[in-house]
């Protein structure tokens, strides 16, 4: 249990998808200037890492790993699919982006009405596909690589609604003409990113 | 005049370098970058530019896969349903990356595994999806590789300048040679600058002098 709250709390602060590998920032910058509809986004993208990435563990450690897949028959415990992880991965992405899409829109459409517009563009959300590739890096079992896949979600919210909310507050700044826009959001996101590197002091 | 212009376009094989088709690799270099303006491809440009042999691979290997799955899906275009187009899209691409994947771990290892998860993620960065979307589907397969072609190139020429930027002050190298060792003195890394938080002050920085010399405004 120890271990489960280390690697959520790791994969939202310390390990920050936004600000320690820079991942999905086309959306965090594209999304970011209404507090409301950044919040939309990530939970959309909570939601979907926390689906993908172990659906994504399930397929590398029965299917692609080296002797994975020794469980159907033992005459292909000598198959490595490792090749194949790209384009496997990316699929799963897009097939649960577009099922999510389905089935929000089918139960909850509330819910769509929210979210809907951002669930297409989660599936070429980089910090999806890095999560799933992180993940396979990484020594995890199921449960911790489903941990890992919520906080890492999390830690994206946590980010995209900050940077929203101080970019709902330099609209009111005289910033100057070239610098306007993206030039001063990337001062600022290197400015957080400064504020969050003070949790890699953190031994967990 | 008029007439012979209308004969060049009327023939299948119109010149590869037409003034248009220049424009297609002039233009992402400056006013249409797709970093520093259409602010695609972020994730790597900050990621890979601690020093400049990785960014000089990536970006490499990004123009290669850019250029190729312009021609793939330019030649498919017409095929295409328009309902499953991302994943056909993200298909094509990913085979590409797959490519280029196995090649720098048969020739440059030691840069393969330092670009680690990110050449995988060349799949999903935007500059690739964005072109296709916004050209190859709905232009010929000789310009697409062209737009390609210039679209990576923008993408490398920001991504050096950004590589150079961090290595020579956040090491006091380039390419991993010691510059400042060579004339004899001795220069203390700047560890800022090989963090991420350099990296996006730096970008910011460079988004600044850009605009300040071409003139583009953002409006809000």
């Amino acid at each position: 249990m120890e271990n489960l709250i280390n690697i959520g709390v790791r994969s939202i602060f310390i390990d920050n998808m936004i600000f320690a590998y820079f991942l999905g920032m086309c959306s965090f910058l594209a999304i970011s200037k209404k507090v409301s509809t950044a919040f939309g986004l990530g939970v959309a993208v909570v939601f979907v890492l926390g689906i993908t990435i172990p659906i994504n563990w399930l397929i590398q450690n029965y299917v692609l790993n080296a002797g994975a897949l020794a469980w159907v028959s033992a005459d292909f415990a000598s198959i490595d699919l490792n090749f194949l992880q790209f384009i496997v991965f990316i699929s799963v992405i897009a097939a649960v982006v577009q099922l999510t899409e389905m089935a929000v829109e089918k139960f909850s459409p509330a819910l769509y009405g929210t979210l809907g517009i951002f669930l297409p563009l989660i599936a070429v959300n980089c910090s999806i596909l890095g999560g799933a590739l992180f993940m396979v890096g990484r020594p995890y079992n199921l449960t911790e690589a489903t941990v890992y896949g919520f906080g890492s979600g999390i830690g994206w919210l946590l980010a995209i609604v900050a940077l929203a909310g101080v970019r709902e507050k330099m609209k009111y700044s005289n910033v100057p003409g070239p610098l306007k826009g993206l030039g001063i959001t990337f001062i600022l996101v290197g400015l957080m990113s400064f504020g969050f590197l003070s949790f890699l002091g953190f031994s967990l | 005049m008029s007439e012979t212009v209308e004969k060049v376009e009327v023939k299948k094989s119109e010149p590869l370098f037409t003034k248009k088709n220049k424009k297609l690799i002039t233009n992402p270099l400056d006013i249409d970058n797709p970093i520093t303006v259409q602010v695609l491809g972020i994730c790597s440009a900050l990621a890979v530019t601690t020093q400049l042999k990785p960014a000089f691979i990536m970006a490499v290997s990004l123009t290669i896969v850019t250029a190729c799955s312009n021609v793939a899906i330019s030649a498919m275009r017409n095929s295409i349903p328009s309902r499953i187009r991302i994943i056909v899209q993200l298909a094509v691409v990913s085979l590409w990356v797959t490519l280029v994947n196995e090649l720098l771990k048969a020739y440059v290892y030691d840069v393969s595994k330092q670009l680690s998860v990110f050449v995988g993620l060349i799949i999903t960065n935007c500059i690739v999806m964005g072109r296709l979307e916004a050209y190859a589907m709905s232009n010929k397969p000789g310009p697409s590789f062209l737009d390609g072609l210039g679209n990576g190139l923008g993408y490398g020429l920001i991504l050096m300048t950004i590589a150079f930027f961090r290595e020579f002050l956040g090491s006091g190298a380039l390419f991993g040679f010691k510059v400042f060792d060579l004339i004899g003195l001795h220069y203390q890394g700047n560890g800022l600058m090989l963090l991420p938080a350099g990296a996006c002050i730096i970008l910011g920085i460079i988004i600044w002098i850009q605009r300040s010399m071409n003139g583009y405004r953002e409006t809000h």
